[in-house]
């Protein structure tokens, strides 16, 4: 939904595991972002643990990326961000 | 020597690896997935109305249950799915303009009436089933995200068909007028899923492109053929029969053969003129409109909550 | 009829019906994350409902599906709160916070209850249900400091729903003869009032006034005409095929 920011979504599904990326959803804000990650994610599972996280804030890098490469917004999730905020001053995004 | 972006990513399609949402794509193929992406999302999102259609009719507790879970699956399914088109930088809001603007499409097969409860098991087992043999193979295509919204939507997935199949093996050894009902729907389903899996590849304009770039893995035919060879025996412990006295089997190669496909019925269910087109993207936009007040409160909420986060 | 049985029956019919309504909202609902949120809620309610259901047919031979498609209006014991038309996103909201605080309420209390089956319900159903309470808080908040508009919608939901709140804290005989098994639903009204009166707050929605009209009769057969029209889409199928399987 435009407006609405995007969150990542990790979930450990056991006691014992770590925490592993499962997908992302919009929210409008960490509550609601929780909340819907829940019910989309887990069906409410007993002893399930959730993180969400704005997606502009993840930093990024991907090792074999040449330097030529490399865009402005380069250290962000997606490689085709909307819902990001980009400098007006950056031409090739 | 330094390898451009285009041989990376000749190469990592080669070698049947993954690409990612930060590696570089040629724009045809970023554009073709987000396109195919969201057209499966829109399929999830409408298939939820001829199904949901029965949630308050359900004749048994049991079954209500069950039809709610599935039909609150496919919620879920398609919102996996926006996420994955999200990935290739584009906002869901974008995709559901163009699927009320009718620039995207949704499968053709829920442009049906589901008249009856028998409905219920024809499509779980017939639609679930076909969505089942084009799915599966979409859990090893080329990009990631997509492969592995995939690989959770056939884990859910397993259950849909099962109670498809059973609530038309419940009706056809029932009373005389169920199993009526259930063979009435079968009747009117078997087509349609054929259907699904599009026309014969020498008519599909993406097809070749779609397989180079290991999006598609199989041809429609090959596809439709692999669910025929599974379903017809099913139709046999179900005790029902498949509306077309073209079906046999072919014991030298082990296929079933079947009847020519109207292709005249899907090109008019595509072009927007099927029983339901209008009805259910009417749906859809009414609900979504009827939500704009209860998501713009969302947003204000949550910045005036910013505001006061700021302020102190 | 036992005390027991009506007890349990009106224990089982308000989720029954409750969950009938919020499956109504399914390809409806304003986002599809509230698709999947309000179908989890009439699921967990439906399970709730089928529990208890099933219990109360014990007592006389009827499953299930008996209780819930073959009975008459007049034989359901739900509240009226319950088979309220769903109206708008806030209608919806305002009656689930109003009956899952109750229903919170009421659960946790039951816990404790003489009869294992009852405990075992509500013992399962507090985590459900503490869940339903929170999920419309959440949204109550929402709209009512949200904009002017949900503002206006929220309170006008509350406004709605709120005469038929003052049914689920009416004590009968049904409860008086069942001591150290049921709950006496005259006691949960201070923690209900507490509980919501922080919520609207919160909120900046104003509790609407008691104009002294108070409906009731759901707990003895009698509600409102919605019931009859939700009857009648709900057991049709059922009653159409007399004694077949589904």
């Amino acid at each position: 939904m435009s407006g609405l920011p995007l969150w990542e979504v990790f979930v450990r599904a056991r006691r014992g595991l770590s925490h592993t990326h499962v997908g992302s959803l919009h929210a409008a804000d960490a509550q609601m972002a929780l909340r819907n990650a829940r019910d989309l994610y887990t069906r409410r599972s007993e002893g399930v643990s959730i993180w969400v996280v704005p997606a502009a804030e993840i930093t990024a890098s991907s090792p074999d990326e040449k330097e030529p490469f490399f865009d402005p917004a380069a250290d962000k999730v997606y490689r085709h961000p909307t819902f990001y905020d980009i400098p007006a001053e950056v031409e090739q995004l | 020597m330094e390898t451009s972006p285009q041989e990376q990513f000749d190469a990592l399609i080669a070698a049947d690896q993954r690409i990612e949402p930060r590696d570089w794509m040629p724009e045809a193929y970023r554009k073709s997935l987000i396109r195919q992406i969201a057209q499966h999302a829109h399929s999830e999102i409408i298939g939820m109305q001829p199904e949901g259609n029965w949630i308050t009719r359900a004749p048994s507790l049991r079954r209500k249950a069950i039809l709610l879970a599935k039909v609150q699956d496919e919620a879920g399914h398609g919102l996996y799915l926006y996420s994955a088109a999200e990935t290739l930088g584009v906002d869901r809001e974008e995709l559901l303009d163009a699927l009320h603007a009718g620039r995207q499409r949704y499968s053709s097969i829920f442009n049906y009436p589901t008249l009856t409860w028998a409905d219920m098991g024809a499509i779980g087992w017939l639609v679930d089933g076909a969505a089942i043999v084009n799915q599966v193979p979409i859990c090893r295509c080329s990009y990631g995200p997509y492969a592995r919204a995939m690989v959770r939507i056939c884990k859910e997935e397993s259950f849909h068909q099962r109670q498809g199949f059973e609530i038309l093996h419940t009706l056809s050894h029932g009373t005389p007028a169920q199993h009526a009902m259930a063979q009435d729907a079968v009747n009117r389903w078997w087509w349609p899923s054929l259907m699904m899996f599009g026309p014969p590849d020498d008519a599909s304009p993406h097809s070749a492109q779609s397989m180079a770039w290991k999006v598609k893995r199989h041809s429609n035919d090959e596809l439709r053929q692999r669910f025929v060879d599974m379903t017809v025996p099913q139709s046999k412990v179900l005790g029902l029969t498949l509306p077309d006295p073209d079906l046999r089997l072919n014991a030298e190669t082990g296929h079933y053969e079947f009847g020519e496909i109207d292709w005249s019925e899907f090109k008019e269910v595509l072009a927007g003129n099927g029983p339901c087109n209008r009805q259910r993207i009417e749906h859809r936009r009414a609900a979504h409109s009827a939500g704009d007040w209860v998501r713009e409160a969302a947003m204000a909420y949550a910045a005036k909550q910013r505001a006061k986060g700021a302020a102190a | 009829m036992t005390a027991l049985q009506s007890y349990t029956l009106r224990l089982g019919d308000d989720c029954l019906i409750l969950s009938h309504r919020l499956a109504e909202w399914t390809t409806r609902a304003p986002e599809l994350e509230e698709d999947v949120a309000l179908a989890n809620i009439a699921l967990d309610l439906l399970g709730q409902a089928r529990m208890l259901l099933s219990y109360a047919g014990s007592f006389d031979g009827r499953s299930e599906d008996d209780l819930a498609y073959l009975r008459d209006e007049r034989e359901f014991v739900n509240c009226q709160l319950a088979e309220l038309e769903n109206g708008d996103f806030a209608h919806t909201i305002a009656r689930l916070l109003c009956f899952s605080t109750y229903q919170l309420a009421l659960y946790r209390r039951l816990t404790d209850s003489a009869d294992a089956t009852l405990a075992a319900v509500a013992a399962k159903g507090v985590k459900e249900v503490a869940y339903h309470r929170d999920h419309a808080e959440h949204w109550t908040r929402r709209l009512g400091d949200g904009t002017a508009e949900s503002h206006r919608r929220m309170q006008a939901g509350l406004a709605a729903v709120w005469p038929y709140t003052h049914e689920l804290f009416i004590p009968d005989d049904v409860e008086q003869r069942l001591p150290g098994i049921a709950v006496d639903p005259g006691s949960l009204r201070p923690e209900w009032e507490s509980f919501i009166d922080g919520v609207l707050t919160g909120a900046t929605l104003e509790r609407p006034a008691d104009d002294g009209w108070r409906p009731r009769g759901g707990r003895h057969g009698v509600h409102t005409e919605a019931m009859g029209f939700l009857l009648a889409e709900f057991q049709y199928l059922h009653r159409a095929h007399p004694g077949a399987r589904w």
